[in-house]
This record gives structure tokens, C-alpha cells and sequence, in this order.
């Protein structure tokens, strides 16, 4: 189980990048999560052969990464550890789709091998904007946004209380794995049906916690609206930070930019 | 009628699953009191606070809050009269920051931004932890979970402060510095503890649960010098009323 461990820190790395100052931290929350809702928007919009012409959006993540002093290392390590999900996902595709579709000399590329391609891009390009996204924002900063671009109190507070609580439960699912590995021995009690009991066990602390919060919750006013003090300021910068992302992203999605470069190179050499 | 006291008569209660937790519990607490609930494990102490501001609703009896019966149609008003500390701070600091946490209860009494500010500042100030105001609190450590959990309640400016095991999980030090910020709030304070010793130096009087009644309600220096009560109750002395461990003398 040090894989929850391995996550808490990374979450908590996130937090304290978060609370940088830089000119990307300073951007308004909310211009920056609809600007990463664009992106992702069109990233996902493209054709499933499509992989050169999805190549430009790398600038957005990569610039604001940049930018906020985000550690490309830190990054590129999460992307690794979540990756596996989309090699699966795409895993497939060579083996349904065999058709032809480029020759290079005497290697054929199939289809499938193309779309893969455009699936794992796809995901590291998105994913890699939303852990931007938090790494500048923080967590609760997101969820700020949210709040003001009037999504609906009950995702808001969701999400709230799940980051602020996923730390207390990953420190109780420590100890609790921590107290069966001391019990175990020669690898006896570390088997599934015990794993499966642990999961039980944790799943009712969970939900006695949950009412003790709730309680605390009620005690002090709760009536289902999670009320959030802080004030944001949406200047010209932020909506400058908008529409200059957003018709750069258009941009890339309409010209297919590598392309059109080739051509352009092919052109001056022609 | 002052808003301070609590006036509890005849209170029962019965858990949905047929489990009787209190029974016949009645006392009368005054304006300013300090009063500590001790008692075993599941003698009832925590069932009788989680009444006190209509967590929970009586089976039997009834409850007042200075003056005011607690009924649904007086939940609002008895919330924000009774203030209560739970006994994992993490149960109690649900929001991103502490500041924000802090503002929680004046955001819902429905103050304007600054007047929220204003209490935040001066219930952060009360147990000196306006330098944290900042940060999430799962970074902070247990007394300083602990000074802000109390700093939230304070920040609704209750009368009547409950709270169920102040110092449970704390090192020395961080329980002295709650034990000197209880004793200077003028609040009727209702202490459920385990820790003898801070009743004996907080609370002139005292009240011993067993098996969901009241077994004794008394000065506290007199309950704690009656060995059979506490022996009957699951307790033993405090150890400041112990002889010393190592002369042997008392």
C-alpha cells in the first residue's frame, strides 16, 4: 500500500506548488479552468487518425508549466504512473484495425497504430493540462471557480470535502494495512479475503466519519450550501488569458499547424 | 432570562437499534458553570452532550437552554447559543483552509463579509492562531487541530460551550495550552473527559454517568476523594490527587 502514500505526497506536493506566486498563479481561478475546459475541448475533438496536428497543443501545458515554475519532472513522473490506464485503453487498436494507412520505405503503418498513437497523446495532452491546471490553481482553488461559474452546490461541495477528506483516508488505510502487515507473517493474512475485509472495514469507518461530520456540519449553521468567503477579481488580463488561449487553441484545431509548417519549409526549399 | 443555563429533566434515550443510553438523566446547570461529565466508556456522556444542542432528540424527558426548550422549531436558536467541540478536531475542520473553516458558521449565520472576517480574526486571536489562517488543515498538528476546532465554535459567539474530550491525543504541552484557554473563558463550559485531572482544575463541580444515569453530580474536590463512588463509576482519583509514585507518601 505505499502507492497510498506515494499518492498523498504527490497531492501534497500539488498543494504546495499551488501556493506559488507567480504570474500563472496570479490568473483568476476561473479563467484558467475555463481555459483548460477548451482545451481539453478541443484536443478531444479531432479525428482518431489525427496525431501531428495535436502536436501544438503540448505549447499550453508546456508554457503555463513553464511559467508557474512547475518541475517538468514532477510532472512527466505522475503522467508516467497514470499512463498504464490509457495504454490499455488504446492496447487494442492494432489488433482490430489493420488497415494501411502510410508506408514508410517497406514498414507499414496500420490504423491502429495510428489511432493508439492519437489515444496516448490525447491523454497525456489533457492530462497533463488539468495536473497544471491544479499545480497553479490548488485543488480548493478549482473548486472556487467551479462555485462561481454556477455549477450546482452539491459537485462543489463533493469535491470539497472528498480532497479535504482523501487525506484522512489514506492515512487511516495506512494504518490499517500497516497493522496487517505486522500480523502477517510468511505471507499468511495477506491474502484477498482479508483484503476484501479490510476494504468493509474501511468503508463503515468512512461512513461513521462522514455522520460525525456531518454533525459538526449542522452544529455550526450547514442548511446544504457550502458557503465560500473568498472573493475573486476576473480583470482584463484574465479575459485577455482567455481569448488569447482559446483563439490559439481554435487556431490549431481549424490550420493543421505542422502541416501547413512542412509546406511552408517544403515551399522555400521547392 | 439569561441565555447560559441548561435546565435537563428526566432525559431518556433509546438508540434505534433498542440500545438504552441514558436514563432518568436530570441536572440544572447555572450561568458561568464549569462542569465536567466523567464516567466509563459508554456510560452515556457523549449520547447526554450530542443532546445538548438537538444533535439527538430525547426519548423521555426534556431539555432547556436558558430558558428555551430545544425543539426542531429552536434548533437554529439553541445552535448558535451551544457551542460544540467535538473530539477528533478532524471531524470538526471540514473546509480548505483554516480561515475559511473558521467562517463557516458566521458565512451560514448569514453575516456580511467583513463582519465574518471580523469574528475570524478575533476567534483565531483567542487561541493564538492567526498565523494559520492560511493553511489546509490536515498540515497543522494535533493542538494546533485542537485551537482551531475550539476557534471555529468561538467564532459563532456561543454562550454555552460543549466539548467532548478537549484534551484526548494531546502531548503535555499542547494539553496545558487548552487547559489555561478553557479556564479563561467566562462561557458555562460542559466538559466530557476522561482526563480527572483537568476536571479537578477546571470544573468546581462535577458529574459522574454510569451504565446512562447520573451516579453523582457534586463539588468536584468531594467526588474525587470518594474512592467507592469512583471505583462504582469505572474511575480511580486523579493523579494529582495520587500519592506520589515515587516516595509513596500521599
Amino acid at each position: 500500500m505505499s502507492t497510498v502514500a506515494a499518492g498523498l505526497s504527490t497531492l501534497d506536493r500539488l498543494d504546495r506548488l499551488a501556493r506559488r506566486d507567480t504570474v500563472v498563479h496570479r490568473v483568476d481561478p476561473r479563467a484558467k479552468v475555463v481555459t483548460t475546459f477548451v482545451f481539453i475541448l478541443c484536443v478531444v475533438s479531432f479525428d482518431r487518425y489525427e496525431v501531428l496536428a495535436l502536436l501544438p497543443f503540448v505549447l499550453f501545458p508546456v508554457v503555463l508549466a513553464s511559467e508557474g515554475g512547475i518541475p517538468f519532472g514532477f510532472l512527466g513522473r505522475i503522467l508516467l504512473v497514470v499512463s498504464p490506464f490509457a495504454l490499455l485503453v488504446g492496447a487494442f487498436n492494432p489488433w482490430f484495425d489493420r488497415e494501411v494507412v502510410a508506408q514508410f520505405g517497406g514498414l507499414e503503418l496500420s490504423g491502429g497504430w495510428v489511432s493508439y498513437a492519437s489515444i496516448v497523446l490525447r491523454f497525456l495532452l489533457t492530462t497533463a493540462a488539468a495536473l497544471v491546471l491544479t499545480a497553479t490553481t490548488s485543488f480548493n482553488g478549482v473548486c472556487l471557480a467551479l462555485e462561481k461559474l454556477r455549477v450546482p452546490d452539491v459537485f462543489v461541495t463533493q469535491l470539497l470535502l472528498l480532497y479535504r477528506y482523501i487525506f484522512v483516508l489514506g492515512e487511516e488505510t495506512l494504518r490499517l494495512s500497516q497493522a496487517r502487515r505486522l500480523r502477517s507473517f510468511g505471507g499468511r493474512g495477506m491474502g484477498l479475503r482479508v483484503y476484501t475485509q479490510m476494504l468493509g472495514q474501511l468503508l463503515l469507518r468512512t461512513v461513521a466519519r462522514a455522520q460525525r461530520i456531518y454533525l459538526a456540519m449542522k452544529c455550526r449553521g450547514f442548511d446544504g450550501q457550502v458557503r465560500m468567503a473568498k472573493r475573486l477579481h476576473f480583470g482584463a488580463a484574465d479575459l485577455v488569458f482567455v481569448l488569447g488561449w482559446s483563439a490559439a487553441f481554435a487556431l490549431f484545431r481549424i490550420v493543421d499547424v505542422p502541416q501547413w509548417l512542412g509546406r511552408l519549409v517544403t515551399g522555400v526549399a521547392g | 432570562m439569561s441565555h447560559h443555563t441548561i435546565s435537563v429533566r428526566g432525559l431518556g434515550f433509546v438508540y434505534p437499534d433498542g440500545t438504552r443510553a441514558l436514563e432518568g438523566v436530570s441536572f440544572e446547570v447555572g450561568h458561568g458553570e464549569a462542569i465536567a461529565v466523567v464516567g466509563a466508556n459508554g456510560a452515556g456522556k457523549s449520547t447526554l452532550l450530542l443532546h445538548l444542542n438537538g444533535l439527538l432528540s430525547p426519548s423521555e424527558g426534556s431539555i432547556d437552554i436558558g430558558g428555551v426548550p430545544v425543539t426542531k422549531g429552536t434548533l437554529p436558536e439553541i445552535r448558535r447559543t451551544v457551542g460544540m467541540v467535538f473530539q477528533d478536531p478532524d471531524d470538526q475542520l471540514f473546509m480548505p483552509t483554516v480561515a475559511e473553516d473558521v467562517g463557516f458558521g458566521p458565512m451560514n449565520l448569514g453575516l456580511p463579509p467583513e463582519g465574518v472576517e471580523a469574528r475570524v480574526a478575533e476567534a483565531l486571536a483567542r487561541v493564538e492562531a492567526a498565523h494559520l489562517r492560511e493553511r489546509p488543515p490536515y498540515h497543522l498538528s494535533g493542538g494546533e487541530k485542537r485551537a482551531v476546532a475550539i476557534a471555529t465554535v468561538l467564532a459563532m459567539e456561543p454562550n454555552i460551550l460543549v466539548m467532548d474530550e478537549p484534551s484526548s491525543g494531546l502531548d503535555p504541552k499542547a494539553r496545558r495550552r487548552v487547559i489555561g484557554l478553557l479556564a479563561s473563558f467566562a462561557h458555562t463550559r460542559i466538559l466530557a473527559t476522561h482526563d480527572l485531572d483537568l476536571a479537578a482544575e477546571l470544573c468546581e463541580r462535577t458529574i459522574v454517568m454510569s451504565g446512562g444515569r447520573v451516579a453523582a453530580d457534586g463539588p468536584t474536590a468531594e467526588i474525587f476523594a470518594d474512592d467507592v463512588l469512583l471505583e462504582a463509576g469505572g474511575l480511580e482519583r486523579p493523579l494529582g490527587m495520587q500519592g506520589c509514585p515515587v516516595c509513596r507518601t500521599k
